[in-house]
Formats: structure tokens, sequence, C-alpha cells
């Protein structure tokens, strides 16, 4: 059989209504048999990041920084309209109404489907975020030459 | 149209009909027919789409009362 097609996907935006777009495509192209990595940067890490718990970090800067940016799937806001949280709650009502999946059962589906979590060691070195404060389902912690080389390879390169 | 299972995906949007599909026919075996129904309008333009990425074989759609069937021939 023919190598599979390779799609790649850069999730660079921490924002709950660009991480639903972003797994969407991510399972609709492991759906149709292609190989999904998913490269999460700078604010797209809050996407992965375990809801639980506290995330420790170094340094005052860098304290306050994971204080104000908690992340965590069930902590992101709507790009538009998040009204204090009362328009991102009511856009999940809405997705319950038409029985849209919530971000975390797109995740573990993008994950039943073998999608690639790679979560990028120069954004969590900034912001000094370690290795801890991610979800278990991170395959591998890398940088930009591991995105190229699968994007060079890749049919289909989306920057969200 | 006949088919050998049937897969429910009335009230679902997109990516959820292909990608049960594409679960759903992992237990078929080749050369079987998978009947999916639906509601939304886009499987009319996705399921060939879905078909013709992953070689099956699209038999055709059926439209009715604002509902779909599709139905697929696993071909691989």
């Amino acid at each position: 059989m023919a190598e599979k097609e390779r799609v790649t996907l850069v999730v660079f935006s921490g924002e709950l209504d660009k991480a639903l777009a972003a797994f969407n495509i991510a399972i609709g192209a492991a759906s149709m048999g292609m190989e999904v990595s998913m490269f999460f940067t700078f604010w797209g890490l809050n996407v992965i990041k375990r809801n639980e718990g506290s995330i420790k970090s170094k340094g005052m800067m860098r304290r306050m920084l994971n204080f104000m940016n908690r992340g965590g799937s069930k902590r992101l806001h709507l790009s538009k309209f998040h009204m204090l949280g009362m328009g991102t709650w009511m856009m999940k009502q809405l997705m319950k109404d038409v029985n849209f999946p919530q971000l975390e059962e797109l995740m573990a589906m993008a994950k039943g489907m073998g999608v690639k979590f790679i979560a990028c060691t120069t954004s969590m070195g900034m912001m000094g975020i370690s290795k801890e404060a991610f979800i278990p389902e991170v395959d591998s912690f890398a940088g930009v030459a591991t995105y190229l080389a699968e994007a060079k390879e890749g049919k289909v390169n989306l920057f969200v | 149209m006949k088919a050998d299972a049937t897969l429910d995906c009335i009230g679902l949007y997109c990516p959820m009909p292909i990608y049960h599909t594409a679960n759903k026919l992992k237990e078929l075996k080749v050369g079987q027919v998978l009947e999916i129904l639906a509601d939304d309008e886009g499987i009319k333009e996705d399921m060939p789409a879905w078909c013709q990425v992953t070689g099956n074989e699209l038999l055709g759609i059926e439209e009715e009362a604002g509902q779909y069937k599709a139905y697929v021939k696993k071909s691989k």
C-alpha cells in the first residue's frame, strides 16, 4: 500500500473556537486515512495543558504569566464574544444543543484516530512551562526542524 | 438499496458523519455496503469527497424530506 498522506497543523492560538476548528480538521483528515500531526506552540500550548492542579514555574515574570495564562481545554475562551465567560458558556450550550462534541471529546477522538500531539519546546522554555503541565496524550516535545521535516512531506499544512 | 449495516448519524454535524463512517467501515468486509443516515446537508458533498480520498465506492445518496441515505461499498 502507498504511504499515507500527511497533514500538519500548527496550533498557535489558544482560543476555544480556533482549537475546535483545528481538531475538526484533524479528525476529518484522520478519518480520510491521512496521517496527522498537530504542533502546539505559543498560546496554542494552552489547549494541551492539563485542567487539574497548578502549573509551577520559576521567576516572578513566568509565575505571573502562568497565573494569568493558566490554560487547559476547559478554560479556553472564544476569540469573540467571550463576555466574561457568558458568551463562551453559551457557545458550549449551543454545541450541546446540536450534539456537537465538546473540545475534550474531540481531542479524545483525534487521539483515538492516531493524531500526534507535539508541544513546542521553545515556547515551553520561554514561558517556563514544564512537561508536567501537559496532558499525558502529548506524544513528543520538539522544535521547528521536526515540524518542517513533517510539513515538507505534507500535502496539507495549516496554521491556526 | 440493500445494505449490510446501517450507521445512524441523524443530528450530527461535520466531521462526525465521516468520522463514524471511517470507524464503522473497519468492522465491515470488503464488498459489503454501509448505509449512512444523516440530516446534515454537508454529507452530499462530503461523502463523495471522503470516498474519493479513501478509495471506497459511493453507490449513491438518496434524499428524502431533509434526510439523506448514503451507500458506501467497502472497496479495500
